[in-house]
Order: C-alpha cells, then sequence, then structure tokens
C-alpha cells in the first residue's frame, strides 16, 4: 500500500485529516508543490511578466461570462439578433454579463499580444522553451478561431458580413476552395446553418482545445523553467546543498502575490472601460453591429476588430493573381496565403532567431532596430485595417495608387522581412555578452 | 512453438502496422459522418428554388434587389447614355471579352445581358463575397471621380466595377461580377435561377 507511506499533510491546521485523506488518494501536495509552492521562477521577473497569469484571469472570465450568455441567447437567424437585444435590456445583469463578455474578448488579445511581445524582447521562445512557444502561437490561433466564430453570434451586419468576408478566404483556396466554404457554411451564403454551426465552435470545441493547449503550454514551461529578463538559465547555477536555484525563488507567494496585484490593476483598467465606454469607440464593438444581418446589402464600411487589423491590412495589401497560362487562373489567394503566412511564420520564430544571446538587453543595435520598426509596421498595418483604402487618398503619379494600399504594401514586405533576415541579422549583430546570473539586485 | 524463436523486430513491425492501417482507417470511418453533417442540408438546397421579379415599376437607370439563393440579385434598368459607357470602359476593365465564364451563354455579349436595357448581376462581389454598392455617374463627378461613368463600388475592398458588372483592371477582385441563369416570363417579368434550359 503505497497510499498509506505518504506522509500526513501539516500545517493546514483543521483541513490536515481531510487533506490527507484526499492527498493518499489524489497526487494533491506533489502537484501542488511541483506547480505552485515549490515552483522556482526566476527572481527578476518586470512588468512584462503580468500577461501571461492575466491571460488566464481573462480566459476565467470568459469562460463564466460565455455560459452565463449561453443561457439566454439564441443561435437561430431568426432570433440571435434579438436575443442579444434582450439580454441587454430584460435580462437582470444581463447588460453587465455581454459587456464583461466583449470588453474581455478585446482584453484577451490585449494580453496576448503583450505577452508575446514580452517573447520578442527576451528571447523566451528560445532553446529550450520551442515547444512552450509553439503551444502559445497554437492557443494564438485558436483564440483566433474563437473570436471569429463568437462574433458572429450576434448577428448584426458586421457579424455577417466580417463572416461571410472570413468564410470566402476559404473558397479562394486553389481547386477545393469552393467546396470548402461551401461546407464551412453549410450553405451557399452565410445563413441560419452558419450561425448553428459557429455557436457549437464558439462554445464547446475551440473552448475545449483551448484549455488542453493551456494545459500544455504551462506543463512544457514547468518542465524547463521560466525565461526572465537576462535570458540567462538559473538552473546553471544551484545552492549544492538544496539543489534549487540560486536566482529562482518560490512561484507561491513571491508571483502569487505579484500576479494578484497585476489582476487587481487589470480589473480597474478592465471596469473603467466596461463599465463608461464598452464600445471603446467602436474598437470592441462596431457601431454597424447594432444592425440587424441583412444579406442584402453590406455596410458602406466593414472592418474586422481591431486585434484582427494588422492581418486583414496584408490581406487587401496584395494584388490578385491574374493569369491565362499555362491555366486560366484569377484569384486573390496569393493575398489569403500572405495573411496565412504572416501568423504561420511565428511557428518558425525559435530556429530563425540565431543570436548568441536571448534577451534584448544583451542583443545589438540590429536586433533593436529590427524589432522597433516591426512594431511601428504591426500597430499601422492594425490601423490602416480599420479605415477604408481610400482613406489617405490617392498619389498624383504611380498611376494613381491609393496612398494607403501603397504603404500597406511597404509594411506588408517590412513584416515578413523581419523574421525572413532574422537568421541573418541576428547572427551579424554585435551583442554584449551576458552576465552569468541574473541582473537584480533586489530593492 | 516452443522451438522457435521469437521475431521481435518482425512482431513489432506487423503490431505497427496493423496499428497504423487500423487507425488511419477506423479514423476516417468515425470522422466522415460528422464532416457530412457539415454539408449543406436538404432543405438548405430545396431553397435554392427560382424567383420571379417584377421589373415593371424598375425605371431607367434604377436598380433593384431580390433575393435568390440568400443572395443579393440586382437588375439594373440602363438608360441609353449607360449602355453607351460600356464599350468606352473596354481598355479599363480586366477582361473586357468575358473569358472567365461568369455569364450564361447568352448573355456573352457586350452589355452581358439578353436585353441591353436590363442588367441582370449576382450582387456578391468576386473578391470576398461584400455586396458592391450601386455607384451612377454623377453630376461634378462625386465620390467615385470625374472619370467614373458609373457602375458598382465594393466598400470592403475597394473593387469596381462597371455599369455591365465587369471588374477593373487592379482591383482586389478577379473576376467579373457572376449573371445569374435568367430567362423572361413576359416583358416586364424575369425569372431567376432558370432559364430555357432547366434550373
Amino acid at each position: 500500500m503505497a497510499a498509506a507511506e505518504k506522509q500526513p499533510v501539516t500545517g493546514a491546521w483543521i483541513l490536515n485529516g481531510p487533506l490527507t485523506w484526499i492527498d493518499q488518494r489524489f497526487p494533491l501536495v506533489s502537484l501542488w508543490k511541483e506547480h505552485v509552492s515549490e515552483y522556482y521562477a526566476p527572481k527578476n521577473f518586470n512588468f512584462w511578466y503580468y500577461f501571461g497569469s492575466l491571460a488566464m484571469f481573462v480566459l476565467v472570465i470568459q469562460i463564466v461570462s460565455g455560459i452565463f450568455l449561453t443561457m439566454n441567447y439564441k443561435p437561430d437567424a431568426a432570433q440571435a439578433f434579438s436575443s442579444v437585444e434582450y439580454i441587454m435590456r430584460d435580462v437582470p445583469g444581463g447588460w453587465l454579463i455581454r459587456y464583461i463578455h466583449s470588453t474581455g474578448a478585446s482584453a484577451f488579445f490585449i494580453c496576448i499580444y503583450l505577452h508575446m511581445f514580452r517573447a520578442l524582447l527576451y528571447g523566451s521562445h528560445r532553446k529550450p522553451r520551442e515547444l512552450i512557444w509553439i503551444f502559445g502561437v497554437l492557443i494564438y490561433l485558436c483564440l483566433m478561431a474563437e473570436a471569429f466564430f463568437g462574433y458572429l453570434l450576434p448577428w448584426g451586419q458586421m457579424s455577417y458580413w466580417g463572416a461571410q468576408v472570413i468564410v470566402n478566404l476559404f473558397g479562394s483556396v486553389p481547386f477545393i476552395g469552393e467546396d470548402l466554404a461551401v461546407w464551412i457554411r453549410g450553405d451557399s451564403v452565410v445563413s441560419d446553418a452558419t450561425l448553428n454551426r459557429f455557436f457549437a465552435f464558439h462554445v464547446i470545441a475551440v473552448p475545449l482545445v483551448l484549455l488542453g493547449l493551456v494545459v500544455a503550454h504551462i506543463m512544457a514551461l514547468h518542465e524547463v523553467g521560466s525565461n526572465n529578463p537576462d535570458g540567462v538559465e538559473i538552473k546553471k547555477h544551484k545552492d549544492p546543498k538544496t539543489g534549487l536555484p540560486l536566482d529562482g525563488i518560490p512561484f507561491h507567494p513571491y508571483y502569487t502575490v505579484k500576479d494578484t496585484l497585476g489582476v487587481v490593476v487589470f480589473l480597474i483598467v478592465f471596469c473603467v472601460i466596461m463599465f463608461f465606454m464598452p464600445e471603446f469607440g467602436g474598437y470592441f464593438l462596431e457601431y454597424n453591429n447594432f444592425i440587424p444581418a441583412d444579406p442584402l446589402t453590406t455596410p458602406p464600411h466593414i472592418a474586422p476588430v481591431w486585434y484582427f487589423t494588422p492581418y486583414y491590412s496584408i490581406l487587401r495589401a496584395v494584388p490578385p493573381v491574374s493569369i491565362s497560362w499555362p491555366f486560366s487562373w484569377h484569384s486573390q489567394f496569393p493575398g489569403v496565403l500572405a495573411m496565412g503566412l504572416a501568423v504561420i511564420i511565428l511557428f518558425f520564430l525559435p530556429w530563425l532567431d540565431r543570436s548568441p544571446v536571448k534577451s534584448i538587453r544583451y542583443k545589438g543595435a540590429l536586433y533593436k532596430s529590427w524589432l522597433a520598426v516591426f512594431i511601428v509596421a504591426f500597430f499601422v498595418l492594425g490601423y490602416l485595417g480599420t479605415v477604408p483604402t481610400n482613406a489617405w487618398g490617392q498619389f498624383g503619379w504611380l498611376d494613381n495608387a491609393e496612398r494607403a494600399t501603397v504603404v500597406a504594401r511597404i509594411l506588408t514586405v517590412i513584416y515578413f522581412l523581419f523574421f525572413l533576415l532574422m537568421p541573418w541579422y541576428s547572427r551579424r549583430d554585435k551583442c554584449k555578452p551576458e552576465p552569468d546570473r541574473v541582473t537584480w539586485g533586489g530593492h | 512453438m516452443p522451438d522457435k524463436e521469437l521475431d521481435e523486430d518482425k512482431r513489432r513491425f506487423l503490431v505497427a502496422a496493423a496499428s497504423v492501417a487500423g487507425g488511419v482507417a477506423g479514423g476516417v470511418v468515425a470522422v466522415y459522418p460528422f464532416a457530412a453533417s457539415m454539408l449543406p442540408s436538404e432543405r438548405a438546397r430545396a431553397a435554392g428554388a427560382p424567383v420571379e421579379a417584377d421589373v415593371s415599376k424598375l425605371q431607367p437607370g434604377e436598380r433593384m434587389i431580390v433575393e435568390w439563393q440568400g443572395k443579393p440579385v440586382w437588375i439594373v434598368r440602363r438608360t441609353p447614355e449607360m449602355i453607351a459607357s460600356i464599350p468606352k470602359m473596354d481598355a479599363q476593365v480586366a477582361d473586357p471579352k468575358l473569358e472567365v465564364q461568369q455569364q450564361p451563354d447568352y448573355a456573352k455579349n457586350e452589355n452581358r445581358s439578353i436585353k441591353p436595357e436590363y442588367l441582370v448581376l449576382v450582387g456578391i462581389c468576386t473578391h470576398l463575397g461584400c455586396s458592391p454598392q450601386f455607384k451612377p455617374k454623377e453630376a461634378g463627378g462625386g465620390e467615385m471621380g470625374g472619370a467614373w461613368q458609373g457602375g458598382f463600388y465594393c466598400p470592403c475592398h475597394g473593387s469596381k466595377f462597371d455599369l455591365a458588372g465587369r471588374v477593373f483592371k487592379g482591383a482586389p477582385a478577379p473576376i467579373n461580377l457572376p449573371v445569374p441563369k435568367h430567362m423572361y416570363l413576359s416583358n416586364t417579368t424575369i425569372l431567376i435561377g432558370e432559364d430555357k434550359k432547366g434550373a
């Protein structure tokens, strides 16, 4: 009887007995120790390290608020729009739950983007953390799918036409595209069948995958240990007696306390947005989505929600292919391909970065400049994706090309060059020597 | 087989081969009914019945929209001036000779229609499926610029089409707007989705 040999739980006062009973039947204490109280994280985490735990917190917010929304929402093209209005007006506190969910969607992407940017800063995707990064990109993809499916559910004009455009992206895949698009929609246009299945994907299929990936992401993280702003491995220097990393501190209580502060500050910002500006100037909830879906009329200007706009800009920037030889092919597939590759290329990041150091603190001017240019390109592409292509007027030359389109094309090239040239510039960069141990002296 | 030595390698290979083959076959069999259930249902297929449009109240220069298979179908009654503008666009449109089959044979002509006056189009942009806006020529140019002779403008990605639904060069949309099957039941009634050859 191995279970009976386990030490009794101590230090939990009146709960010692019940916890011992559980621990002899379930690895409660060892799980707690491995992932919380004896998970040693580097002591020099900074501001950027809030966003992983915040992303998980938002995931919980979304799951809980989502469950309560499904209690009153009707996934039926004839009733969906009015059921959302019913939630907003007649369900007690329904407006609050809906705004929690809609604000949470944008908050999720803010946390994830900052979390990913942290990896770019400190090389958190580098060996031995490649799988953590890959799980992370998969989470990001799932999140995009989740956001896209969810956005159709209110059945407003933006919901409808956004889904129409995105499903048609699949329609441009050579040979199988048209059938694929029909299969995704379950009809020749976005219709009740599409709404019903997107509901199923949004509330059960994608969240299940998402949760599994989050578990895998954290298990992989706890296997190799966290990176830190210096990008040096804390496992290199261990206390000879205890075998614990000299620069590590237990996640609990040190980082549970830190992350709790992060949650409090986050909730303040979240509540200000949710209560006072839930539409956030049309960026979090688009105004056209307060008009019921009309399959016969596209709104005068359609744009995706802000978190998709950089990729949407890339899609629009790439011109269609039109050839008649060797076979007749007229398609917008190149733009779709570019948009897809813009996300897929993230998977390869751990192998594209050949720098001898991980952290930007010790990287040279080349990487710093490329990263800065990339971030500017990402933001400007994001902005351009929210406005019509004629927003900046036309050039008086270049065949009167639209200014915004030309800028988007240049930035699209920069977006890809950041990744494609990385093996070259990261190796050529003049890096500073990494310190042997993390550089944090306490406050 | 007490005196024969066990061939471990062969056993491993056979187990692996049987597992992979069984797994793949089982997977396909298991996935198929679920994947097939996502195809359009019988009801969705039946909804594609032809629709009749009464154009007797449509004034010259106006457009009406009818719904067919859940899609917007436009009927534009073109004025003589509008019809005259179409050949002038030949140099600016991507496929002036209508080489890509986006219309039935009886509409494969200069005006892409059976009767020059009435243009029938599926109003879904061939780029990514938005419904373009009808932008007639305006005195003084208007927002489409002075050279605009009238046509359609897609608000999503800026594709432009002329008054025969032909896409302009350089637009994101790759091909012309489709002309659906249609026929005249009388002088003022058009049946959309069916022609003399059937649906």
